[in-house]
């Protein structure tokens, strides 16, 4: 087993004659935040889902926390928390209904769930909140919530799919402030989003173009190599040089 | 002036909140408008009465010269509105999609053939026309949304949030629409959490808790800031400075939070210490400190919190 959260070798998945992700190496270690970057339909959720146990790969390997990700899918799920880029909650149950929801579906017993609850709702300052109606929070709690779900069963790999979409600077700065603390406790976060700005506090990077890693490093490496200021420029840079034709789409 | 947009005192409750407190503001006929804001601000409230889908409960506007409670049905006719999530449908080529708004216009024969044909070519769509709406990328179907919006020729746009979730080159393809919308004489009321697109409006409000907490020119904003600013950069041993939000700021400072890949810290102007010995003595790793001009981020940072107001979470 490598000592990697998270190893891809060469992953490819093709949908007919459309390759989606075209042999990409990944290696993310143990509480790294990973910011896995890319154009629209640049294939970076058909990656996620074949990481996440949820798509086969149609050639190449990998593992997440140590498990095979074709043979081993249902150990990796106990392992990995999901937060889409959609929400993904019960908008009409209350916050705590939601808590307790995702709690039993991960299978947490009783006495480990009302811990559990307990500690999220204190890390994220949900505790006012329990006996709210989901749907009727401000955007940022209802995103707040669905990490507080994500994270319920202590998963040791967080897949966070542009968890700060729609999030205003000030509430987009506090949710860093809470990915970097998950890191700090061990917690290794791979994350995708859109705010250029946000993601040069990734430990590293990738950014992915026509479903192939076209750069890949820490955010201060990158620019030095690439000769420029921000995260922001060298991702236009990027994919003025490399991309073809906007012909692709996504799955 | 001629005004697209005459608000006053408009007030609104939802969901048991009072989501707009008395709004007064006027948008000026054309102009690239921007409304920014917290969660929860008020945005999106505005936008739908604007769009004449809610009643406000208290206050008067006008939209295009007539009254929007009175004249909606025609205002309909001269508005045209993107709603915050994907307003298509999915199962529809991108052809029938545009179809479809063009016959709820009532936009037909050759009028319609040549709209279809102008607005593929402007949200550059044209070798897709076949293809469903929900194959597309995010950014392509963020420009069909808007071509879709445009069938009927609106003299007001709305668009609420149109970039979330589309990447930085397909976002800056869209804001170039936009513009050139704008230099066509058509007034755009647009909301957006993203700064850089913030500083591309011709004039902003700043929304927080249902009221205006700042309007201008994004040059007259950035002017008004009452701060003196600086930028924290890392020393080689650390990726990156974090500095977290529970932490009392540096002596001295009122602010401190990352920003464009460092810190940014705000003093009040009259503070005479020097800076540097003060933020190295509660940011570890610190090396360069650089007086720096604000960016709109750097606004708003100031104006939510720097106020003593609660943003959350």
């Amino acid at each position: 087993m490598s000592g990697y959260s998270i190893e891809t070798t060469h992953l490819t998945r093709k949908f007919g004659a459309f390759t989606a992700v075209d042999g990409i190496d990944v290696k993310v270690a143990a509480g790294e935040v990973f910011g896995f970057l890319g154009a629209n339909g640049a294939g970076k959720t058909t990656a996620i889902r074949m990481l996440c146990g949820l798509l086969v790969p149609t050639s190449g390997s990998g593992t997440v926390a140590g498990f095979d990700i074709i043979r081993e899918s249902a150990q990796i799920r106990t392992r990995i928390g999901y937060m889409s880029q959609k929400f993904s909650l019960y908008p009409d149950l209350t916050v705590a209904q939601n808590l307790k929801l995702y709690g039993r579906l991960y299978g947490l017993g009783k006495a480990d769930l009302k811990n559990r609850i307990q500690s999220m709702s204190d890390f994220l300052g949900l505790g006012p909140l329990l006996d709210k109606v989901t749907g009727e929070l401000p955007w940022g709690w209802q995103q707040r919530l669905s990490l507080a779900c994500a994270n319920l069963h202590s998963p040791k790999i967080l897949f966070l799919d542009e968890p700060t979409g729609s999030v205003d600077p000030v509430s987009r700065r506090n949710f860093w402030d809470l990915i970097h603390q998950l890191s700090g406790q061990g917690t290794t976060v791979f994350i995708t989003s859109h705010y250029m700005d946000e993601v040069e506090y990734c430990h590293r990077l990738s950014i992915m173009i026509d479903g192939r890693i076209a750069a890949m490093g820490t955010p201060r490496a990158l620019k030095t190599e690439h000769a420029c200021a921000s995260i922001h420029e060298l991702f236009l840079k990027l994919m003025e040089t490399n991309s073809l034709p906007a012909t692709r789409s996504a799955p | 002036m001629v005004l697209a947009v005459d608000i006053r005192n408009l007030s609104k409750d939802h969901a048991g909140e009072k989501a707009l407190r008395g709004l007064t503001v006027g948008v000026p006929e054309p102009c690239l408008f921007g409304i920014i804001g917290a969660d929860g601000a008020g945005k999106s409230t505005l936008m739908t009465i604007l769009a004449t889908l809610w009643d406000a409960d208290q206050g008067e506007a006008k939209v295009l010269g007539r009254d929007l409670r009175k004249d909606f049905q025609s205002l309909r006719r001269d508005i045209g509105y993107m709603p915050q999530r994907f307003s298509l449908y999915q199962d529809l080529s991108v052809m029938e999609n545009l179809d479809f708004f063009a016959d709820i216009f009532g936009v037909t024969g050759t009028l319609k053939a040549k709209r279809k044909k102008e607005l593929l070519d402007f949200a550059a769509l044209t070798p897709f026309t076949r293809r469903r709406a929900g194959q597309l990328s995010g950014g392509m179907k963020q420009k069909l949304a808007l071509a879709c919006t445009l069938v009927h020729e609106p003299k007001l746009l709305l668009l609420d949030e149109p970039t979330v979730g589309v990447d930085p080159v397909a976002r800056r393809d869209f804001w170039i629409m936009l513009k050139s919308l704008r230099a066509r004489g058509i007034t755009l009321i647009v909301s957006t959490p993203y700064m850089d697109e913030a500083a591309l409006c011709d004039e902003l409000i700043l929304l927080h808790e249902g009221s205006i907490l700042a309007r201008g020119k994004p040059s007259q904003l950035i002017a008004a800031y009452p701060y003196r600013l600086y930028r924290v950069d890392a020393d080689a041993d650390v990726p990156t400075l974090t500095y977290p939000a529970s932490k009392a700021p540096p002596e001295g400072f009122t602010l401190i939070y990352p920003s464009s890949g460092a810190l940014h810290a705000a003093e009040p102007k009259a503070e005479k210490r020097d800076p540097f010995n003060r933020l190295r003595a509660s940011v570890p790793h610190s090396a360069a400190v650089t007086l720096i001009q604000p960016a709109l981020e750097d606004c708003f940072f100031a104006l939510l919190t720097g106020a003593g107001k609660s943003t959350q979470p």
